[in-house]
């Protein structure tokens, strides 16, 4: 009896003591019903309420961001566009002054070339002069039959003759001329041959500048997309630098492993630079960092190299630099770079040294053999170290353009992403809302279902009313259900 | 290891600067080793030289060793074989420790029993020498079978002061006796450790499998 809950007012019996305490409060929930709806309502409001206005402020950021980066996009895609445009005129104009400055002088050889083969084919065309009218008349007389006279059979044989002689003449004259006007034929073929030489020439550049043409035709479209600010533009935008985004990112992650390598290679000699002892962190050592510096001032002088260059753009003021300053600092870039990569080939060798020196060491504390010499094919390590050390510092050098690219690019899938988070965010937060009124409203529900029987009484007590009773026949007349 | 170095090296770099100091704790370890020559035990002095040789092997630039012996009376500068701290350029270093090996071995050479061990004077005077070096970690190792036999003249029973340094026994053989009854070996190393505790050691190990003595050092 003692153990029983101090809510027990029947010991031993939870059902009845739960019962009991029902029937006890139910007058007083039912009395209570009007605030307490209230209560969650409120309850509800309270919650739900900031809810959805979280949710629509964060859609109306998301929104503004979506806004703002499409705006960004845009300019950035037209910015590009237009570089690659102007590049691509730039490549017509060089294409034009190479090509087609010497247009003039083709074309005069080529209606020299014309008119040399048109001279020979008008000489092609002139043929001998025919045989003399009178062979006609003397062909008549030839077939003239001999009657035996003597003087008529000599005209006959003169004429015979001379006819004989006249086609020889002739017909040798015809072959001289055939003769010549093969020649001339023959003389066409290299004419002919230059004049296809020069066609395909022409040809061939014409293309090239076709070619070029319809790239920048391609361009100018997309551009005006841009400018036009269609959604397929700024899709491809979005794409392109998404894609732009991984590329760089994964050159970085490659760039950042040639890093590592550097660093693995110069910390420990520069140990003997700054001392192994001295620690940053409670396990950096300085000369970890100190190596770390080095690859950092590495990084830093390719990236100025690179802007020097006009490869990158990170750097606005470098860029308008005037020329001569610009090529100072491009040369006083390329120099430290250079020496840099000096020092760390020199560093690479001490570390073989080093790292030799110490296998020395432990060699002789654990008494054995010294190992025998392998000659030239124990160089090829330090060597390898050697030009590495001298090679990976250029090649961190052209970190700056994926970096530039990533930096770039960052911005849009940064922003993109920032969007999708602060959509989801918004659906997240108003889902909760309404989840939690629609939770009050069926709390609400629920009190009525747990006050049901003072509920039915009072729906008793009010329709026994005579008030009410009138009241529901004209309902039942108007055909309303009660 | 290098690799989260490097890792790390980034923002610590940009913490470093921020906080305007490097990291003011001692990184550096030093070891004061005792190497017993009393009676049979000095026997044993080829072992100590592979600990020597093993110790030299280990530590980094910056840390420092010393090996004394423990004599009949050990509480001296004299009963210093060999101490060094290490330059911190590791060429200097290793120059140092080919110095140190040479020097260690001469002793090994030449060594003599002695009639007594005076293994709480040894602790006192390494006690004195690691606290001199300021290092971060601090070790004594003591190369003995642990039975100290001080002559009438000699006192050392007063409390003595170990704070921070953790004393190792390594190499601890069985006497005969011990053989008879394994009681006395253990009561022995119990007195020591209560002994050694007592006077504010960090820790108190015994390691008779030198491989043991790697990770120890490590940690």
């Amino acid at each position: 009896m003692a153990d029983s809950p101090f809510w027990m007012i029947w010991p031993g019996n939870a059902a009845l003591s739960a019962l009991t305490w029902f029937v006890i409060a139910m007058p007083f929930l039912y009395a209570a019903r009007a605030p307490m709806h209230g209560l969650l309502r409120s309850l509800g409001q309270l919650a739900g309420g900031p809810l959805r206005l979280a949710a629509r402020a964060l859609l109306a950021s998301a929104n503004e961001m979506r806004e703002r980066n499409r705006a960004v996009l845009l300019a950035q895609g037209r910015e590009e566009t237009g570089e690659r445009l102007a590049r691509e005129f730039e490549r017509v104009a060089v294409l034009v002054k190479r090509d087609l400055e010497g247009y003039p002088a083709l074309q005069r050889k080529l209606l020299d070339e014309i008119t040399r083969v048109e001279e020979d084919y008008r000489k092609c065309g002139e043929v001998p002069p025919p045989p003399p009218d009178w062979v006609d008349a003397v062909a008549a007389i030839a077939k003239i039959k001999p009657n035996g006279n003597e003087l008529v059979q000599r005209v006959l044989e003169e004429i015979n003759r001379s006819i004989r002689e006249i086609h020889d003449k002739t017909l040798a004259e015809y072959r001289r001329a055939y003769q010549s006007r093969h020649k001339i034929l023959d003389g066409f073929m290299p004419f002919w041959r230059s004049l296809d030489k020069t066609l395909t020439q022409a040809d061939r550049k014409m293309t090239s500048l076709a070619e070029r043409a319809s790239a920048i035709d391609a361009q100018m479209e997309r551009y005006e997309a841009i400018v036009r600010k269609t959604d397929k533009a700024e899709h491809a935008l979005t794409v392109s630098a998404l894609t732009q985004f991984c590329i760089s990112a994964l050159v970085l992650a490659v760039a950042a492993g040639g890093a590592l390598i550097n660093f693995k290679l110069i910390a420990l000699p520069m140990s003997e630079m700054v001392g192994a002892g001295d620690y940053l962190t409670a396990s950096l050592r300085t000369s970890e960092v100190a190596a770390l510096v080095i690859i950092f001032v590495e990084a830093t002088m390719g990236l100025f190299l690179m802007e020097t260059l006009r490869i990158t753009h990170l750097f606005p003021r470098i860029h308008n630099l005037p020329e001569l300053m610009r090529r100072r600092m491009m040369w006083a870039s390329f120099v430290l770079l250079v020496i840099l990569a000096g020092i760390e080939a020199a560093l690479a060798l001490m570390r073989d040294m080093l790292i030799a020196d110490k296998q020395a060491l432990l060699q002789s504390l654990a008494a054995s053999q010294a190992p025998v010499a392998d000659g030239w094919l124990g160089a090829i390590p330090t060597a390898g170290q050697m030009l590495l050390g001298f090679i990976l510092p250029f090649a961190l050098a052209f970190v700056a353009v994926p970096l530039e690219s990533f930096i770039n690019t960052a911005r849009t899938v940064g922003g993109a992403a920032l969007v999708i988070l602060a959509r989801a965010a918004a659906v997240l937060l108003r889902t909760a809302g309404n989840a939690i009124r629609q939770l009050c409203k069926l709390l609400i529900t629920l009190y009525d279902v747990f006050i049901v029987l003072p509920l039915l009484a009072e729906r008793w007590v009010k329709s026994a009313r005579p008030g009410a009773l009138r009241a529901r026949r004209v309902d039942l007349e108007a055909g309303k259900p009660s | 290891m290098r690799r989260r170095a490097f890792l790390v090296s980034v923002p610590a770099l940009a913490l470093a600067h921020a906080t305007g100091c490097a990291d003011p704790r001692s990184h550096s370890q030093a070891v004061y080793l005792l190497v017993d020559t009393s009676g049979t035990y000095a026997e044993e002095i080829g072992k100590a030289q592979l600990i020597v040789n093993y110790l030299l092997g280990s530590l980094q630039p910056g840390d420092s060793l010393a090996v004394a012996r423990v004599r009949s009376r050990s509480f001296s500068e004299k009963d210093i074989i060999a101490k060094a701290t290490f330059d911190q350029r590791p060429s200097q270093a290793n120059a140092q420790k080919r110095a140190f090996k040479e020097r260690v071995e001469t002793f090994a050479a030449t060594a003599r029993g002695s009639a007594n061990t005076d293994i709480t004077g040894g602790l006192i005077q390494g006690a004195l020498f690691l606290n001199e070096t300021g290092a971060g970690r601090k070790t004594i190792l003591i190369f003995s079978d642990m039975q100290e036999e001080l002559d009438r003249a000699t006192i050392r029973d007063f409390p003595i002061d170990l704070k921070d340094i953790r004393v190792v026994a390594v190499n601890v053989v069985k006497l005969k006796t011990d053989n008879i009854d394994p009681r006395r070996y253990l009561g022995r190393l119990e007195v020591w450790q209560k002994r050694v505790e007592a006077a504010g050691a960090r820790e108190w190990h015994v390691i008779n499998d030198l491989e043991h003595l790697d990770r120890l050092l490590k940690s």
